[in-house]
Formats: C-alpha cells, sequence, structure tokens
C-alpha cells in the first residue's frame, strides 16, 4: 500500500519548486505543472519500475515520456526528487549554462531526460517506437507517456494513434491531462475537440478516466488499472481529469497561469498554501 | 606537354536507390540492431529484400511521415539503428520540426534516407521534385548530410552510415546513372574523392553529377583544358582540405549538383573558399526555381545540370582567374 501521507508531503514540496523555479526566472509554466504535481508523483514513487541511475536505452526498466514539454517545472522537481539529479540543481531552472532548459532536452545530458519535447504532438511517435523496441528486446516493461489535451489538435497525435492500435502496441499508456485549458482560452472556446474517449476508442484504444486527477489515491488505483489492461493487444489511453493550477487557489480553473510566473507576493501566498514539508532546494 | 587524364568507363546503368536496396539488405544480414521504417514506398525505396528476409524489424508506418520520424526517434532508445525510407520531399520538408526537435536536438541515431531527390523523377513534377533538401538537412546542428553518385558509392554509404552513431541525410535518386565507381569500395564519411588529376580547374561535384563532370573534364580535355574532378559525396561535413588543396592548384572552381544553388553543396563550397582562399566560383545548380514534368534528360538540359553545362560555367569561371 502506498504511503499517502508521504505521497502528498512530496506533492506539497514540488508545488513549491515549481513555483519557486517560475518565479525565481520569471518564466516558465506553472499552470499545466501544479495540475500534474499528483501524477508524476505518483508514476515515479509508486507506478513506475525503474532501474538505479540513468541510461539512455532503459532497457529493464519502465520508460516515460513527456510529449507536451512545457510542463518541465514539475518533471524537472520530481526526477530530482526521484533522485536523478541534485535538487540543489533545481535553482539553475532557466538560467544560461543550465541542464534544466526551459523545455526538457537531452542535449545538455541532464539524466532523466531521453528526448526533447516542447514543439508539440511529437511524444507519442516517439513512446510508440520505444515501446516498439522493448517488443523486439523482449523487454516486458512499459512505456508511460503525457501529452496535453489541447496538444491533440496536433495532427501527428492522429496518426501515432492510428497505429498505435494497428500495430498492437499494448505496452503503452498514453495519458491525457484532460484540464480543458490552453494559451488562448479553454479547449471549447478555442478548438472544441468532443468526446475523446469516443475518439480514442473509435481509433482502437481501451480508455479509462480518472475522474479525480489530482488525488493520489485515485490516480494510483486508476493507472494500476491501467497497467492491468496492457498486454491485450490494444494501446491503454488515460483520461486524467485535472485542475490546472492546482493547490493554489488563485491559479485554479482558469488558463490564465498557463504560461505566467508569479511575482513577489503571488509567490508568498501560494507558498503560504503549500507549507514546506522535505526541505526548499 | 599534354597530361595523361585518367578515364572512366561504364558497362551498366542503375538507379541509386536500388544501391540502397542492396545496402539495407546486406545489414540485415550483418547487423542485427539495424531496423527499417517505410511510409507506404517500399517498391520505390527497394526495401523489399530487407523485409522480406527480417520481417520482425521492418515497420510498415503507412502514409504518416510525421509519426515514422518519431517512431525511428523512440526505437534508438532500446539500441536500434532506424532506416527511414521515403521521397526526399517527404522526408525533409514535410517532416522537418520532426527531425529538429526529436532527431538532430535529441542526437539520435536516424538515417533518413530519401530517394527521389531532385529533378530527375521527371515526369511527377514540381510537388514531388525536392531541390531544397540538401539545404534544409544541412543547416541542423549535428545531421550529417551525404548524396552518393552511384549505385556502388550508394550501397557502400548505406553500409557506411550503420557504423557512425548520429543522425546522417542519405539522399538518392529514381534514373538509372552510369555505374563507373568500384563495387568493393570502402565508403569514408567525409572523405572527398579524386578522380581526375588537373590544373585548369577545379570541378566539384556530388550525387549523379558526378558523371555529368567526369564526362566534361573528357571534352575540355580533348579542348586542351585541364580539369580536376572531385566526388564530394558527404557535403557535411565538407572536406575542406580536399578542396583547398585543389583550388590551390587550379585557381578556380565549378560546384554541380541536382539541388538549388541556394543552401547547396555550391554554397558550402563558397564559405569555405571565402574564408580561407578567396577563388573565382560557378555554380551549376538550379536557380531558386521549381521543377516541372519531363523525363530526367529533358529536365537536366532544360535546368542546366550536364556535362555540357558543366563546360560552360568552366569556361566562365576560367576567364575570371
Amino acid at each position: 500500500m502506498p504511503n499517502i501521507k508521504e505521497l502528498t508531503d512530496l506533492t506539497t514540496q514540488v508545488r513549491r519548486d515549481i513555483i519557486r523555479m517560475v518565479h525565481k526566472v520569471n518564466s516558465g509554466h506553472p499552470g499545466g505543472s501544479l495540475g500534474c504535481a499528483e501524477f508524476f508523483v505518483s508514476l515515479y514513487q509508486e507506478l513506475m519500475e525503474r532501474k538505479d541511475g540513468f541510461d539512455m536505452d532503459g532497457i529493464g526498466e519502465d520508460l516515460f515520456f513527456l510529449s507536451n514539454g512545457h510542463i518541465s517545472p514539475v518533471y524537472y522537481s520530481v526526477l530530482a526528487r526521484s533522485g536523478y539529479f541534485p535538487v540543489e540543481e533545481l535553482n539553475t531552472f532557466r538560467l544560461i549554462n543550465t541542464r534544466l532548459q526551459g523545455h526538457p532536452t537531452t542535449h545538455e545530458g541532464l539524466p532523466g531526460i531521453r528526448i526533447a519535447s516542447g514543439s508539440l504532438g511529437q511524444g507519442m511517435s516517439v513512446a510508440l517506437g520505444a515501446a516498439q523496441a522493448k517488443k523486439l528486446n523482449n523487454d516486458d516493461h512499459l512505456v508511460y507517456s503525457l501529452h496535453g489535451d489541447g496538444e491533440l489538435q496536433e495532427g501527428q497525435n492522429w496518426e501515432a494513434i492510428m497505429y498505435a492500435s494497428a500495430k498492437k502496441v499494448d505496452n503503452l499508456i498514453s495519458t491525457i491531462d484532460l484540464n480543458q485549458q490552453q494559451i488562448d482560452g479553454s479547449t471549447d472556446d478555442v478548438l472544441p475537440m468532443g468526446s475523446l474517449r469516443a475518439k480514442f476508442e473509435a481509433f482502437g484504444w481501451t480508455v479509462i478516466d480518472i475522474e479525480k486527477g489530482n488525488d493520489l489515491e485515485s490516480i494510483i488505483k486508476g493507472m494500476k488499472e491501467a497497467k492491468s489492461l496492457t498486454g491485450k493487444g490494444k494501446p491503454v489511453c488515460v483520461l486524467l481529469h485535472t485542475v490546472m493550477g492546482n493547490g493554489i487557489d488563485f491559479m485554479m480553473h482558469t488558463h490564465a497561469w498557463h504560461g505566467k510566473a508569479p511575482n513577489d507576493e503571488q509567490l508568498n501566498e501560494g507558498l503560504s498554501q503549500n507549507p514546506e514539508t522535505l526541505g526548499d532546494y | 606537354m599534354g597530361i595523361i587524364m585518367k578515364t572512366y568507363t561504364y558497362t551498366e546503368k542503375k538507379d541509386t536507390r536500388s544501391g540502397f536496396g542492396a545496402g539495407l539488405a546486406e545489414l540485415g544480414r550483418t547487423n542485427p540492431n539495424v531496423v527499417a521504417l517505410c511510409a507506404d514506398l517500399i517498391g520505390s525505396l527497394k526495401m523489399d529484400e530487407f523485409i522480406k528476409e527480417n520481417p520482425e524489424r521492418f515497420f510498415q508506418i503507412g502514409i504518416a511521415e510525421a509519426n515514422m520520424i518519431g517512431i525511428a526517434a523512440g526505437l534508438t532508445i532500446g539500441g536500434k539503428i532506424p532506416f527511414t525510407g521515403t521521397f526526399a520531399n517527404f522526408s525533409t520538408g514535410r517532416v522537418y520540426d520532426q527531425i529538429r526537435q526529436s532527431v538532430a536536438y535529441s542526437g539520435k541515431n536516424v538515417k533518413i534516407c530519401a530517394s527521389h531527390a531532385g529533378l530527375t523523377l521527371g515526369e511527377d513534377g514540381a510537388t514531388h521534385q525536392i531541390l531544397e533538401d540538401i539545404g534544409l538537412m544541412k543547416m541542423l546542428p549535428g545531421m550529417v548530410v551525404i548524396n552518393p553518385c552511384d549505385y556502388n558509392q550508394t550501397k557502400a554509404a548505406t553500409i557506411a552510415i550503420a557504423d557512425y552513431d548520429g543522425p546522417v541525410y542519405l539522399r538518392f535518386g529514381r534514373p538509372s546513372v552510369p555505374i563507373f565507381t568500384p563495387a568493393d569500395q570502402k565508403f569514408e564519411i567525409g572523405k572527398a574523392i579524386k578522380f581526375t588529376e588537373g590544373t585548369d580547374v577545379t570541378i566539384v561535384a556530388t550525387g549523379h553529377l558526378v558523371w555529368e563532370a567526369l564526362e566534361a573534364s573528357k571534352a575540355l580535355h580533348e579542348a586542351g583544358i585541364s580539369a580536376e574532378v572531385i566526388n564530394i559525396h558527404t557535403i557535411k561535413p565538407l572536406d575542406d582540405k580536399a578542396i583547398l588543396e585543389s583550388v590551390a592548384k587550379t585557381g578556380c572552381i565549378v560546384t554541380a549538383e541536382e539541388h538549388n544553388h541556394l543552401g547547396g553543396l555550391g554554397e558550402s563550397v563558397a564559405r569555405v573558399l571565402a574564408q580561407h582562399r578567396p577563388t573565382p566560383q560557378e555554380f551549376v545548380a538550379t536557380n531558386d526555381t521549381f521543377g516541372e514534368s519531363g523525363t530526367p534528360a529533358q529536365l537536366m538540359d532544360k535546368y542546366g545540370l550536364n556535362s555540357d553545362a558543366i563546360q560552360n560555367a568552366v569556361k566562365k569561371v576560367m576567364k575570371r582567374k
């Protein structure tokens, strides 16, 4: 059984990391990062089978690909706090000569990152390739990927979604961060996508919903169910219903904090809502 | 005293894409990590033999080139060496951002293999005749760009790039062109090949224009002009040394390629010369234009990409010495 108290403390600390990182450089993407904090903590602490250390090929362990690379703050925080690199390095986010570039990259050799992302819509194809390499290597570990809901407006996703079921890539769990927000407004305002469940099902995927996508227990339970559905001839899609900006009240339920940093006052307000648990970097 | 000129002949013509197919088939037998991907053009890319012998290592992607590039990038994670196959147009311009982020910036060991490059795919016309692909690909940091000259060189290049760890763009074509390089050659990435020694002019050519350059050098020899023909099969990294050594002797240069003069081999050569030894240069290339339907020979003639065009460029550049 997961220790929810420990995971909750970690999530709170990750939220602090996120807003401190973007505040320091007055840039970055706090909204989507906060909305996925519980998911990342669950994935790296409870769900993925991970080897010690890091190598690019990742044979014999589960892999994760972040397609919506702009939520790098949550990715970096959880990677650091899962032991991939020193947490102090979070201090260098977006600064010159950093390994923690604005969007994740392999280019600077940051452990934990296996592909660059930022230009949207490419991650599912990469995850498919990695999943098929696992099959060729007789490696029965899983590949996880995360995508924004707005990101699904990029056409390459639908090439990948069609391919995944046609080729029975059933060692892949692709999660959609269903926060219904994008830069210019709600997804319904910008480009309504209808029922994503119906779309993925029509493309031959097994789909599950995690309605409480910011609740650790619900995420762990839902993702374990997703895991149980792998290896059955179909790729698995998880629709993760999240709230952008979750955990900081004035950032929630709006697209306003997609790519905006808090000022000093807002930072302090956000931090006071998330008291220090494991220690700031 | 006339220089004895080395001459080249051929007994057979073959398409360079078949050289790719033969090289890929050999890799299938010798390198278990090599995998192949295709976007619904198996026959055009001559990938049949590899697929027949290694069905589990072949991925039919369908008409979805962006997905193909991403899947190829993903396959490298796990130690595979993916070779993607489609037309040059769909291998580059159509998927530029996918190559830029998921392959080049991510440093992935993907071999982007592109057939039907340039005008000589012929009757299909300008939608398929990309003349900008060398420029697009050479601008990507870390991307190796190779454009072999005949069947044997294409086969050797295909085999060689599997041993190089990093992204490569391999460009070849549809028309049958003379086979004049040895079947047993060793292909060295980035190493120019001097086909003839000369003293009056350097002709640097890539792709099947190397044969046209050799034809031109024969005619020029009869007219009393001694041309040094150099095959640049690797446009990036460019063999600066071979070019500079040759122009130190000849004092002028003609570059020849089936590509736009903007962004092609000629511009790469011009950069080297401008930095190290400013030298008169003429460009045999297309002049910032799209192509059109026609037979390969008609198109090469109309767009000035043959032996006659090279000879004219030589005469022009020699007057500028």
